[in-house]
């Protein structure tokens, strides 16, 4: 079984590399839109489950990190067209992930610093209060359009991609996911990625090899904030609109329900995940005004019965009768290849 | 002048804190004795205030509209405690706060189903549409009501939590649920029973906000996460420290957004000031909670254990 999960990989992303790519060439630009969305949407997934997965911390204000990239292209855009701080004003795409990049990682070591030093549910709950800080600061940025946010008249300039061609811009965002999996699939499986495991499974035993926790899962924290920093910056790029609605706190919960649907045990499970909510909710929500109900229904149903996500599912995994209870709850083996 | 603006801020601040602790006193139950974290708490806070709204436009009358609406929202409680919630308790944290959001969408579509996507505006019926002049202070009969009403209703908690044989085995399993199982207490009851009380309590709170703002969809995802912040600063599983927090935050929240834009008018425009205060205020909220959850992670009050 677990090779039928791994051939559903791979055929997942040839379908990503080819669908939307042969859709845009036959003239729609419909599949393309959608699937840009997606692949940005995934990445950010698989960055919160290296946090989810593989270090056991339940981020609950990812979110955060898709505005402040987003921000980080937005701003810079918005006073060179407009004025006035100039140090930050600048059409250059490099300029805007460097900003990016650098914002998250920055945000993700003072906020992850203080977070981790509380554990379960109160962790869940000092990541949402950081991102709704974050969130309020934005909505009181009247310069940046307060709620109502702020379109990007330019997307970012970078010599020889013009972002501007969907084709290009689906490009860069679907290379970035497949190098993404792979950096993660080889940070998972290195020594960093082995001590973060054994964080999750047992705390103390590994204290007792020597070896603190906390530094890990700061520098796994610093790491997934970045990657989804770098989300955003794609976000913004692909929806040239932010607004503080980015970062609500119910975007954090849809990233953590593709984590969850996917299955957070596997690196291609997050995928998985923003494929069929993206999927999900297109169709249905063609279908009827009402979509939300049968959404909210598949979701508590995944949570009740698809232990281990879809991934788990096609790897043969079924729950098993108290699989569930909470002490002694195996959390489906080691992210990627076991 | 200073003074009445004052203590009329303040009322107003102390309105804003019954409401919460109406909130978060179920939140906290429900998180302290269930181990469940409970977004769809924002759900019934939504129907209560709907199920009053219709009522009260049907039969003209505020007062059997909250009867309905506590007797309909405590019907709604115990079905989907009974068929759904129980199911939820052994589950991770962040499983249940995935299902519970999953519950408020279904929620929320089916108020969508039942009253159409525009909520209910509310009249208030005359004897509660005064005003009440002390000295120069000025304050809605209404806005007094809510804070009367949740006082007598965070007392008669009180008596029941501390002074009832029901209020001894909340206490009881808020400090050790295996324990109370242990001891022969019909487990599945009792947490029906919280359950049904705390969303009965977030019913209340939507069904005297409602004249208000008016029953709205969604109206209860924002606030939840606010009443989420008390029941962290106040400890999970403790009223009292749900009933403080709520009052710090209301007050915290209101005087933010009365003097926080005085103090911001002093360094930049009134426009940008008066957009600032409010949601710096909001942040205030957060930080104070980041601030002690670092400090002391238990919460101001934290139920005894063992």
């Amino acid at each position: 079984m677990e090779t039928l999960r791994r051939l559903t990989s791979l055929l997942v992303l040839i379908l990503l590399a080819v669908v939307p790519v042969a859709g845009y060439l036959s003239g729609s630009v419909f599949w393309i839109d959608v699937a840009t969305r997606l692949v940005i949407l995934a990445i950010a997934a698989v960055s919160l489950n290296l946090l989810l997965g593989v270090a056991g911390l339940a981020s609950f204000g990812h979110a955060a990190f898709i505005g402040l990239g987003a921000y980080a292209v937005g701003v810079p855009v918005y006073h060179e067209t407009y004025g006035g701080f100039e140090w930050i004003a600048s059409y250059n795409g490099w300029f805007h992930l460097a900003l990016a990049l650098g914002v998250s990682a920055i945000f993700a070591l003072v906020t992850g610093a203080i977070s981790l030093r509380t554990r379960g549910v109160h962790f869940i709950m000092i990541t949402m209060a950081f991102s709704q800080m974050v969130y309020y600061a934005l909505v009181s940025l009247e310069e940046y359009g307060g709620d109502d946010g702020l379109s990007v008249d330019l997307r970012s300039e970078i010599h020889g991609l013009d972002l501007d061609d969907p084709l290009i811009l689906y490009f860069v965002c679907f290379a970035s996911l497949v190098v993404i999996l792979f950096l993660m699939s080889r940070i998972s499986a290195s020594r960093f990625g082995n001590v973060l495991t054994a964080a999750r499974c047992n705390e103390e035993r590994l204290a007792s090899l020597g070896i603190g926790a906390y530094r890990y899962r700061l520098v796994a924290y610093i790491l997934s904030g970045t990657v989804c920093g770098y989300a955003g910056f794609l976000m913004a790029n692909y929806t040239t609109f932010i607004s503080p609605s980015m970062l609500e706190w119910s975007r954090s919960g849809e990233l953590m329900f593709m984590v969850i649907l996917g299955g957070s045990a596997y690196l291609f499970g997050p995928v998985l995940g923003a494929i069929v909510f993206i999927l999900l909710e297109f169709y249905l929500s063609r279908l009827t005004v009402y979509w939300h109900l049968p959404f909210g229904i598949m979701l508590i149903a995944a949570v009740l019965f698809l232990n281990g996500g879809l991934s788990g599912f096609l790897a043969g995994r079924r729950r098993g009768g108290s699989g569930a209870s909470k002490p002694g709850r195996s959390q489906a083996g080691a992210v990627s290849d076991e | 002048m200073e003074a009445s603006i004052l203590i009329t801020q303040g009322l107003n601040g102390l309105q804003l804190g019954i409401l919460l602790f109406l909130l978060a006193s179920g939140l906290t139950l429900t998180f302290g004795i269930m181990d469940l974290v409970n977004l769809s708490h924002a759900s019934f806070y939504m129907l209560g205030a709907f199920f009053c709204a219709a009522v009260t436009l049907w039969s003209d009358s505020f007062v059997i509209g909250l009867i309905v609406g506590v007797v309909a929202t405590a019907l709604v409680a115990l079905l989907l405690e009974t068929s759904l919630i129980r199911r939820l308790y052994a589950l991770e944290h962040m499983d249940q706060l995935l299902a519970t959001f999953g519950l408020i969408l279904c929620f929320d579509t089916l108020v969508h189903l039942v009253w159409g996507p525009a909520g209910i505006v509310m009249p208030l019926p005359a004897w509660l549409n005064g005003q009440i002049r002390f000295l120069d202070v000025v304050f809605p009969v209404y806005r007094l009501m809510i804070i009367l009403s949740g006082l007598l209703v965070a007392a008669s908690l009180y008596v029941l939590v501390t002074h009832t044989r029901t209020g001894m085995l909340i206490r009881a399993g808020a400090s050790n649920r295996t324990m109370v199982g242990a001891l022969g207490v019909d487990i599945k009851m009792l947490f029906s029973g919280v359950f049904v009380l705390g969303s009965v309590l977030a019913g209340l709170a939507g069904m005297l906000i409602a004249p208000i703002t008016e029953a709205s969809i969604g109206m209860g995802n924002d606030i939840i996460i606010t009443a989420f912040v008390v029941v962290i600063i106040g400890g999970i599983g403790s009223i009292k420290g749900a009933f403080v927090a709520a009052l710090l935050i209301g007050i915290i929240d209101t005087i933010g957004r009365t003097w926080l834009d005085g103090l911001f008018a002093l360094f930049m425009s009134s426009d940008a000031a008066e957009t600032a205060a409010p949601a710096l205020s909001a942040m205030l909220i957060y930080l104070l909670m980041a601030i002690l959850l670092v400090l002391r992670p238990q919460g101001l009050f934290p139920p005894k254990l063992r």
